[in-house]
């Protein structure tokens, strides 16, 4: 044996099985002379290398440095072991346990390797539309039960053909141990039926490809579940999708072939290349051009349009046999989920498909496309689902005891969580759909079974009629920790930048049950993962009819109007538009019947949407908000000046600001300028407002969270004056800031609160 | 303690004091009323206390609704309703000619109902102390036919029946309050139910539950019966009967007539194969003539309301646990 040799044992966790890691290690130990061996276990993988000190130094580095494309490497940890004289390297077999710590790999985009397989003749994978290799491919959404192995995914039904079976058993293939490896000869199949389901002749994706050529609608089966596809340059077909959906105006996202045609549809950043071009995948919102061929109907009063490029290998079939981008929207009709399983999709969409392109592959679990934006270079989640879960966030405290976080009502997600990690899960949505709440029962069921979590801890909103929180009530033998919405708002983005806090925390949304019982969502607060005090908000003013003033932005104009004027409201075109039902709706504010007060952010965009004549009426969340960040004239960087300090800091800053905006439109200034010089206004009245308390509390850094903070003119610019007055500004780039990212901040703060009390 | 709008806050309130404190299995029921045996004879009992903002509104008053409830609790216990007793808590300075108003009405509503009322209670309290005018009746019945009504008898496959447009009496209050400024053509629906239940039991012998559908609404009611059956309630939006005047006065107030009280509404599960015949029979009397099948009783998901809307969605109608409150973020 030479000198300075010597024997270790490595162990490498987080996502390192089913993305070729044991190969990659076989590789690596050859590069560097070393011998010993590579295994699975229910930790992850296992190695014991054995050579030069040096060598074995470069080959522990490169464990994490140049991990497949897949793998997520969260800890590498080694220790001495005597040498045994060992020569060459084997890969020895897997070993099982009860404990099952592994991660599971989210669904990749094909990869390149597989992309030129697609497209070679030669190749006996040539423009086979499910294949996949252990960089790329089905993960979490074939995922049935654990350990990760084929029998526990739904390609189990699929047996190996002898060349498949030897690719899979082969540690120098790129489908070494790849679970969902398959080929023409013994994979899925792939098949165009017609709307009553008859068989369409010929090659599917020709057929598919022609169709929508057409202008016809299909339904094709993705990853997590059915899309709906036409051309996104056909205002016929975009319309008869959209009605045949009943989805009125909330915006489709478009697939585009590659790149460059994506370029045709929107300006790309650089910072957005990666995040278009990743494994991920996401629908990324990027400002449409002005000579971009969609159909006005794709997104109504929107400069921005959601674009994604191709994920599965069907999708870029289809996509290059078109050669034009393509409407790819969820397979549903209005607020209910994705369809997913075959039967139920035909039912579903069967009155607004003339086909269906589908395989034989199942979806064990249903996930929409993730969507994100792109602020100052990184990613800004909206929806975090398919590509990115079940990757869990990490967070440097460790869940002392495991930890189930139930989440919010609408945008639902909820995570479980163990040791350093949050497995959020998939976007499951609006729970007072029956579809969805299942999807929100039989989800927890299956994280906790396949990331093995028995939560002992269960967190949840205060909001009593949450179905969350319902769900929340009724598991007994757990500690329950109700958790205020905004400060878990707060809480989650503290955990997505791994910071404990304290900070000064401004939560924006739409609606959360205040610790008083009143809704909040204007909320100025000082926290830390265990707690908050709420030292500002936005003034409550009434919801003209509770929820029918979600739905009417008008009637938030009502609220504010009355707020200000009284019986001398000025001339203005809302109170016009309204004159019949505008004193009733006085009545209802002031009469406080179903008119609870509320502080809401959200609400105050809603006021000024609808006194700018925006929209009255909504027919999606956040709609009224969107149109004034979508109408801001990006020319004009003035804003209003209003009161942000006082005793209580923030208090009449709504009022303020909704007063400006009258005269403003009362002396005939644009409505794309007020509704920029609103932004800059509330901007600057967050960043005045934090100067406030940094002066009483010394707090130099600001969180910023809530679903109004997916506005990126407002995110900028507070963001932009927070930095310039010396604070630093803590944004999400992990989960979302709306309620999707609530169960983390639920977690985090449950666990806080747990080891301050093992602490006390 | 909260004010309740009849949701799950009173429920628990209701469930952890009082049948803890005054513990028995005909109590342990939580039905509407008490059946109770009586040397071979089945009384019906129950009690319930009126308070009421305006104490007279269009379609009846304080005194219509303390008879009529009352009353209704009996019936929809299959009894025949008998006498009552009532307790007046007045309030100091309380108009006299308003008291003979109510007494009118009450003394009428009897008559209708074909009750007697035969002993009673004054107590004045002074001003401030209550507004104006409460009253608590009890009343007693006698059950005549040999149906044991209750949740136990509820089966996958029953039809659920409302008799009559839902949601009248709770929008009449709200808008007779006089703050919104809003008309509408309405009128509680206070009435004595005695009479329409009758007709049902005569057509469809197999009526497994009658409810009448009070504070927190049919909503509520489907809950309790879901839960205390363990089935689902599956009920189709399109089927639920409200008049234009109650739709369009909930969509201005922002609220949902399935959770609106009513006063001379019942509802019953039905076997399912005598659904039609029920509701034939029910529209054929004067209070049931908006009688409709709302929806069936299935197996699964136990213990939920679910509600098939118009755009063939389903949604969860749960029990609320307060006022309602807006959930949306
Ligand atoms: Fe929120
Ligand atoms: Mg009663
Ligand atoms: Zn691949
Ligand atoms: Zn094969």
């Amino acid at each position: 044996m030479l000198a300075g040799a010597g024997r270790i044992r490595v162990r490498v966790e987080g996502i390192v099985q089913g993305v070729g890691f044991r190969p990659f290690v076989h590789h690596l130990a050859a590069e560097y002379r070393l011998a010993g061996f590579v295994g699975n276990d229910t930790e992850g993988v296992f190695a014991e290398v054995e050579g030069e000190a040096a060598a074995m130094a470069s080959f522990v580095a490169d464990l994490s440095r140049r991990a497949p494309t897949l793998a997520q490497v969260e800890r590498v940890s080694t220790e001495v072991v005597p040498p045994t004289g060992q020569r060459g390297f084997g890969i020895v077999a897997s070993v099982t346990g009860v404990g099952r710590a592994t991660l599971i790999s989210p669904d990749t985009a094909t990869c390149p390797d597989c992309l030129a397989e697609l497209s070679d003749t030669a190749d006996r994978r040539h423009g086979y539309p499910l294949t996949n290799c252990t960089n790329c491919g089905p993960r979490f959404t074939i995922v049935t039960d654990v350990p990760y192995d084929r029998r526990a995914t739904t390609m189990a039904e699929f047996p190996l053909c002898a060349d498949c079976a030897a690719e899979y058993a082969d540690p120098q293939d790129r489908r070494f141990h790849a679970e969902p490896v398959c080929c023409p000869a013994c994979g899925p199949t792939l098949r165009l039926v017609d709307a009553d389901g008859a068989p369409v002749p010929g090659d599917p994706v020709e057929a598919a490809a022609r169709w929508l050529r057409d202008g016809r609608i299909v339904a094709v089966k993705g990853l997590g579940g059915y899309h709906l596809a036409t051309r996104a340059d056909d205002e016929q077909a975009v319309s008869a999708l959209r009605a045949g959906k009943r989805r009125e105006e909330k915006p489709f996202a478009v697939m585009a072939g590659d790149l460059r045609a994506a370029r045709v549809l929107v300006d790309v950043p650089p910072a957005a290349v990666p995040v278009l071009t990743g494994a991920r995948r996401p629908v990324v919102l990027l400002p449409r051009r002005v000579d971009a061929p969609v159909a006005a109907s794709v997104a109504p009063d929107n400069r921005d349009l959601g674009v994604m490029l191709p994920y599965a290998p069907l999708h870029h079939l289809l996509l290059s046999r078109l050669g034009t981008p393509v409407v790819l929207t969820s397979g549903n009709i209005s607020d209910e989920p994705i369809a997913h399983r075959d039967d139920d999709a035909r039912e579903r969409l069967a009155h607004l498909a003339d086909g269906f392109l589908v395989h034989d592959r199942r979806i064990h679990v249903r996930t929409d496309d993730s969507v994100v934006r792109v602020f100052r270079g990184r990613e800004l989640p909206v929806r975090r689902s398919r590509g990115y879960v079940p990757a869990p966030v990490t967070v440097p405290w460790p869940f002392d005891r495991p930890v189930l976080a139930c989440g919010a009502e609408l945008k639902n997600t909820f995570c479980v969580a163990k040791g350093r990690r949050a497995f959020v899960s998939h976007h499951i949505g609006d729970l007072e759909n029956y579809e969805t709440l299942c999807a929100f029962t039989d989800g927890i069921a299956h994280f906790s079974r396949i990331f093995d979590v028995r939560p002992e801890i269960v967190a949840h909103d205060l909001h009593p009629e949450y179905l969350s929180t319902k769900y929340a009530l009724q598991r007994d033998d757990v500690e329950l920790v109700g958790v205020q919405h905004h400060h878990a708002h707060i809480a989650s983005c503290l955990a997505d930048n791994g910071e404990p806090g304290p900070v000064i925390g401004v939560a924006f949304d739409g609606l959360g049950f205040g610790s008083d019982g009143t809704l909040w969502g204007g909320e100025l607060l000082v926290a830390d993962l265990r707690g908050f005090d709420r030292v500002g908000h936005l003034g409550a003013v009434p919801m003209p009819g509770g929820v029918a003033a979600v739905r009417e932005p008008w009637r938030m104009a009502v609220a504010y109007l009355d707020d200000i004027y009284g019986d001398a409201v000025p001339d203005l075109a809302v109170v016009r538009r309204h004159e019949r039902r505008w004193s009733t709706v006085v009545a209802l504010a002031r009469s406080g019947t179903n008119s609870p007060r509320t502080s809401s952010a959200g609400r105050l965009f809603d006021a000024v949407s609808a006194i700018l004549g925006l929209r009255d009426r909504v027919t999606y969340e956040g709609q009224a908000a969107i149109a004034l960040e979508q109408r801001a004239r990006l020319d004009e960087r003035g804003g209003y000046r209003v009161e942000a300090a006082g005793p209580v800091p923030f208090v009449d800053v709504g009022r303020g600001l909704v007063r400006c905006v009258v005269e403003d439109l009362l002396a005939d200034v644009d409505p794309g300028r007020i509704a920029a010089r609103f932004h800059h206004g509330l901007a600057d009245a967050v960043v005045r407002a934090a100067e406030a308390v940094r002066e009483s509390t010394g707090l130099t850094s600001v969180a910023l969270s809530g679903g109004v903070f997916q506005n990126v003119l407002l995110l900028e610019r507070v963001v932009c004056g927070l930095e310039t007055k010396g604070f630093r500004a803590l944004v999400h780039s992990r989960v979302p800031p709306n309620d999707g990212g609530v169960c983390l901040g639920q977690a985090v703060v449950a666990a806080a609160r747990h080891r301050a009390d093992l602490a006390a | 303690l909260a004010h309740g709008a009849g949701g799950k806050a009173t429920h628990t309130l209701v469930e952890g004091l009082f049948v803890e404190a005054f513990r028995n299995p005909t109590l342990e029921a939580l039905d509407d009323a008490a059946v109770l045996s009586v040397h071979g004879t089945r009384l019906a009992f129950t009690t319930d206390s009126y308070v009421v903002s305006p104490l007279f509104f269009p379609g009846g008053d304080i005194g219509d609704l303390a008879v009529n409830g009352t009353v209704n609790d009996l019936a929809v216990s299959g009894a025949r309703p008998l006498y009552l007793a009532a307790g007046f808590i007045l309030e100091e300075g309380f108009p006299v000619a308003d008291l003979q108003r109510i007494a009118t009405s009450m003394a009428r509503a009897a008559d209708r109902a074909g009750v007697q009322v035969v002993t009673g209670d004054t107590k004045v309290v002074q001003r401030g102390k209550a507004d104006g005018c409460y009253i608590n009746t009890a009343g007693v019945g006698v059950l005549e036919r040999p149906v044991t009504l209750g949740t136990p008898h509820i089966r996958p496959g029953d039809a659920v029946v409302v008799s009559g447009p839902i949601g009248d009496h709770g929008v009449t209050i709200m808008l007779a309050r006089g703050e919104l400024d809003i008309e509408a053509d309405l009128a509680s629906d206070t009435a004595p139910l005695p009479g329409l239940v009758d007709a049902l039991l005569d057509a469809a012998p197999d009526v497994r539950l009658l409810r009448d559908a009070t504070r927190g609404g049919v909503a509520t009611i489907l809950n309790e019966v879901a839960q205390a059956a363990q089935v689902a309630v599956v009920v189709d939006e399109a089927s639920v009967p409200v008049r234009p005047a109650v739709t369009g006065a909930c969509e201005l107030l922002g609220i949902d007539p399935l959770y609106v009280a009513c006063e001379g509404r019942f509802v019953a599960v039905v076997d399912g194969t005598q659904a039609e015949a029920a509701v034939a029979a029910l529209r054929a009397h004067r209070l049931g003539k908006g009688a409709a099948i709302i929806g069936r009783v299935a197996a699964d998901p136990p213990g939920i309301v679910l509600l098939r809307t118009a755009f063939g969605g389903t949604r969860v109608v749960d029990m609320l646990v307060g006022d309602p409150l807006p959930r949306i973020c």
